[in-house]
């Protein structure tokens, strides 16, 4: 084992910018800028309640996004255990909101089931291909990173601390 | 008359508690997946920072949206609970 293996993740914290959050904002900027086209799609399909249901489920998946990155990035300021526990109850904690929000509205006039459901799953996993693929290509191609200043997501690297002393 | 209602009324009361705990144990089931998959995936993520702090912004990044991608399959299950159980 190296010296850095013996590391103890319980006290480690992370300092300077998180790239959970940087991600978040990312895809909650993705996620608003294909707002527009999805509301549409919804319009053409199911009216104008297909719009509004449309419009509602992308606010609740950049919500979540949003949520996700900044319970994380919180957690991780404090120590990485706490991190892992976010990142569990965290999960538990917004599908219970998710939940919540669509049982809410679900009796509500202006609500389509269908296209509430689909906009969930079909803009939370779209938003985050393009994501990845976003992030892979700044990984596998370095001289595609986005400038800082202009677009800094992934750019920037945070350090790992540690909270208190070994015993 | 009156007691063959009762009986078709209690047999459709039946009928709906059954068809919610269907749906709740499906919704329910779909989410301990994705908890064990988060569980084990922060659990690596943990490590690796641990053990090399120096990509920790890398591994910080990756873990994000493998918790993203695991998650969308509880959204998944939720949204077909939905489906069944309110259209």
């Amino acid at each position: 084992m190296t010296s850095a293996a013996t590391n103890n993740a319980l006290t480690m914290s992370m300092e300077g910018p998180s790239p959970a959050m940087q991600v978040g904002k990312d895809l909650a900027r993705r996620g608003v800028i294909i707002t527009p086209a999805m509301v549409v799609l919804g319009a053409l399909g199911w009216g104008a309640g297909g719009a509004w249901s449309v419009a509602y489920g992308l606010s609740i998946v950049i919500a979540n996004f949003l949520l996700a990155s900044w319970s994380l990035a919180w957690a991780a300021r404090i120590s990485l255990a706490l991190m892992a526990g976010m990142a569990m109850f965290g999960f538990l904690l917004r599908l219970g909101l998710i939940t919540v929000a669509v049982l809410v509205v679900r009796n509500a006039s202006w609500v389509e089931l269908v296209p509430l459901g689909l906009t969930l799953i079909v803009t939370h996993l779209g938003l985050l291909f393009w994501e990845m693929r976003f992030v892979s290509a700044s990984l596998a191609f370095p001289g595609l990173k986005p400038k800082p200043g202009k677009d800094a997501s992934h750019v920037s690297s945070p350090t790992i601390s540690e909270t208190k002393e070994h015993q | 008359m009156s007691v063959l209602a009762q009986i078709a009324q209690e047999a459709s009361d039946l009928q709906n508690i059954e068809a919610a705990g269907g749906a709740g144990m499906a919704y329910g089931l779909a989410a301990i997946g994705p908890g064990i998959g988060i569980g084990y995936l922060v659990g690596q993520a943990v490590q690796a920072m641990a053990r090399q702090p120096e990509s920790a912004g890398q591994v910080q990044t990756t873990m994000f949206l493998g918790i993203a991608f695991t998650e969308a399959l509880a959204l998944i299950g939720f949204v077909v609970f939905i489906l069944l159980k309110f259209v």
